[in-house]
């Protein structure tokens, strides 16, 4: 069974992620920034993406939300009650505070990016680009191939490092042979490259005036709730916000 | 309608090359006809089918004379040709098979309805019978062929071309992609222009031979028996397989040894997944040892697990102490090091092993890292160079050279430090009647001073040559 985000036309979904994270941007207070997380949290399991995945995409931004929390406690503005003096070092009261804002910011817009578009499938976004917003097809197809190739890549990247250990170098001297490792992928991507773009142009890339895009790319009720869900996280953090008076404003 | 195609001293230089790839080719090509194109490696025979399906473009080199599809240029007529490449990862474009197989079609603007049911229609032509929705990726490379060769027939090709469609595929998926083509092209009538270095199997699909000389000089043309028979010794010569004229190394099987390495209960797999149980095997000592089994079956995974390159996921790998000399456990526990003189490994991409920037670095990167004197290296190195007929280019970039050099480099490079025991991952893929003698004496003589030599292979007259074989099938093995 596909998760249900998967079914979301992939406009709808960085539209969404867009709208939630362009308001939240904006915000900088701990309120705002807490209610978003908390809302999105409550409605990410709709999306139908198993929890352990979920966990998984979600790692990344836990790891930089701590990273910022502890460095901005420790060397943000110093404001009300000090609890701690070393050296560069004051943990108060304002860099604390600060500190919980910019980490739960972080979560509030890197969330709906790892539900909405983490897993995007390729296809379905070039597609939708092709068929919706009517970008041009060489453009959107020399995306798609930039996604193909970068599996290939990965592989390969692997391929060559095995090859390293066979050849009895692959215990020591790791940073002296690393720039032989990246030449030696860039020769074998160049190679890649050229191929994939010769099979594309044997199947006719670039041959019609109008390319078809024989997939349909809807949007339905699915694009409206989802939408709706956007909303609902956007409203209620600002909402939230401004009537606790904790709402503020980047730049003022 | 099937299509015509004329060249009239018609002749291609890439960009940056001054011989011509072709030159002066004058060749006519009815309506309908099924011809099989044959020449030595350098004879512009992948250039003519390039220029033909419209993918040679005027930036990439210059052109002189005419070469025409219905009396127009092939880039005026985009779509009228379609073009199966030789390797089947690289010609899958969209994950998804229907979406692949739609790929052409879409391209040329036929409208969507149209194209699903080309689509169906071409992926049962090919008698590729998977859900739409199939991983394209993850087919045997038969079944990538068929797939591509579908695309290419949703476009409804008035002129199907195919540059060694099955050069890198198993003795079945070679039968399998030459019987979709066969069934295709009857179905459909349409010209077809088949490249392949193998003779034995497309000749009787096609009803007419053509032989390029070096350089795209007309040399042979008509009734393939007549051609072959007339020009067999000709083109046996020059590096193309001729039926009967294989380059055959007479050689018999030397007797079952003592083992160097055997294997107990071993499950080998990525990531921790199996994908291949294998039952116990021994592999003898200073013999070749052909590893056969389908595409996909794990012959990569089991090569690279025995050579310590990936751990065992289930099971030991047991190197008999001439093997082991002192080491404890399989070689996955050994040391990059310590595998020199023990175990190497030739990967199927010679590409992927080029550490150096020269071709006598690279044979010398083994002997350095076990701490030999400049004069030993030196030594060893000029040996190698000279019976791997790479003298000449003992400076060069290993990446500038050509893929039968690159190959017979690579296997030089794993014999620098002699091993005990060789890996090698589809040795002879790709390579003409001569560049494949050479490399083959090259493993025998390995084997005559002692190495194992084990070879992962579809190849059947490297399976001919090899004194055991091991033959995987999926979900087993069973030794032969």
């Amino acid at each position: 069974m596909t998760p249900l985000v998967d079914r979301i036309n992939p406009l709808t979904a960085i539209g969404v992620a867009l709208l939630v994270d362009v308001v939240l941007l904006a915000s900088v207070d701990v309120v705002t920034a807490a209610v978003a997380v908390l809302a999105e949290l409550l409605l990410a399991p709709l999306s139908g993406i198993r929890p352990a995945r979920l966990a998984r995409r979600a790692v990344p931004l836990l790891a930089a939300a701590a990273v910022a929390g502890v460095t901005i406690s420790l060397y943000g503005r110093t404001a009300g009650v000090v609890h701690l003096r070393w050296w560069l070092v004051v943990v108060s009261d304002g860099s604390l505070q600060l500190a919980l804002a910019t980490a739960l910011r972080i979560l509030a817009i890197g969330l709906p990016a790892a539900v909405l578009l983490a897993g995007m499938d390729a296809t379905r976004l070039a597609d939708a680009l092709g068929s919706r917003l009517h970008l041009p097809a060489r453009f959107v197809l020399a995306g798609l191939a930039a996604v193909r190739l970068v599996e290939v890549f990965g592989e390969d990247w692997r391929t060559i490092a095995l090859a390293r250990r066979a050849r009895g170098v692959g215990d020591t001297g790791r940073l002296r042979r690393l720039p032989g490792q990246v030449f030696a992928l860039l020769v074998v991507a160049l190679r890649r490259a050229g191929l994939l773009a010769t099979a594309m142009e044997a199947r006719g890339l670039g041959a019609a005036e109008r390319r078809t895009w024989s997939r349909p790319s809807p949007f339905g009720r699915l694009d409206v709730l989802a939408l709706a869900a956007g909303l609902l996280v956007v409203a209620l953090a600002v909402g939230i916000g401004l009537a606790t008076g904790s709402y503020r404003v980047v730049l003022t | 309608m099937p299509a015509v195609v004329e060249a009239r001293g018609w002749g291609w230089r890439h960009a940056g090359r001054r011989p011509w790839a072709v030159d002066g080719l004058d060749l006519e090509v009815a309506a309908g006809e099924r011809v099989l194109l044959l020449g030595p490696s350098g004879s512009g025979k992948s250039t003519l089918l390039a220029a033909l399906a419209g993918v040679l473009a005027e930036d990439q080199g210059e052109s002189r004379g005419s070469l025409t599809l219905d009396g127009r240029q092939p880039r005026a007529v985009p779509g009228r040709a379609g073009l199966v490449l030789q390797d089947p990862q690289s010609q899958v474009i969209l994950p998804r098979v229907g979406d692949d197989a739609a790929f052409g079609a879409e391209n040329l603007g036929v409208p969507a309805d149209e194209v699903r049911a080309r689509v169906t229609a071409a992926l049962a032509a090919v008698g590729l019978d998977v859900p739409l929705d199939t991983a394209a990726t993850r087919l045997s490379g038969g079944r990538q062929q068929r797939l591509a060769l579908a695309g290419v027939l949703a476009m409804r090709p008035d002129l199907v071309l195919l540059d060694e469609p099955t050069a890198n595929l198993d003795p079945a998926g070679v039968l399998e992609v030459r019987d979709a083509v066969a069934g295709a092209v009857d179905a459909t009538g349409a010209t077809l222009i088949v490249v392949e270095h193998r003779v034995a199997v497309w000749a009787e699909v096609v009803d007419r031979v053509v032989v390029l000389g070096p350089g795209g000089a007309l040399i042979a043309d008509g009734d393939p028996a007549a051609v072959l028979e007339a020009q067999g010794r000709f083109l046996a010569d020059r590096g193309v397989w001729v039926p009967g004229r294989s380059p055959a190394v007479r050689r018999a099987p030397l007797a079952p040894s003592a083992p160097i390495l055997s294997t107990e209960r071993l499950v080998v797999g990525r990531d921790r997944r199996g994908v291949l149980d294998v039952p116990d095997t021994a592999l003898p000592a200073a013999r070749l040892t052909a590893l056969t089994g389908p595409n996909g079956v794990g012959k990569t995974t089991l090569a690279l697990t025995l050579g310590g390159l990936l751990p065992p996921v289930g099971g030991r790998v047991l190197p008999a102490p001439a093997l082991a000399d002192g080491l404890r456990g399989g070689p996955w526990s050994w040391r990059s090091r310590e595998l020199l003189g023990r175990v190497s490994v030739v990967f199927q991409s010679p590409q992927h092993q080029f550490l150096t920037g020269t071709v006598r670095d690279e044979l010398a990167v083994g002997l350095r890292a076990l701490r030999r004197t400049p004069a030993e290296v030196a030594a060893r190195v000029d040996e190698l160079l000279e019976r791997l007929d790479l003298v000449r280019l003992a400076e060069a970039n290993p990446f500038t050279l050509s893929g039968g050099q690159q190959r017979r480099l690579s296997v030089g490079s794993a014999l620098a430090v002699p091993p005990r025991l060789l890996l090698l991952d589809e040795p002879t893929f790709g390579q003409d009647a001569l560049t494949w003698a050479a490399l083959v004496a090259l493993l025998l003589e390995g084997v005559a001073e002692g190495s194992a030599a084990v070879a992962a292979t579809h190849d059947p007259e490297l399976v001919a040559v090899a004194d055991g074989r091991v033959a995987l099938e999926r979900e087993r093995a069973v030794l032969a």
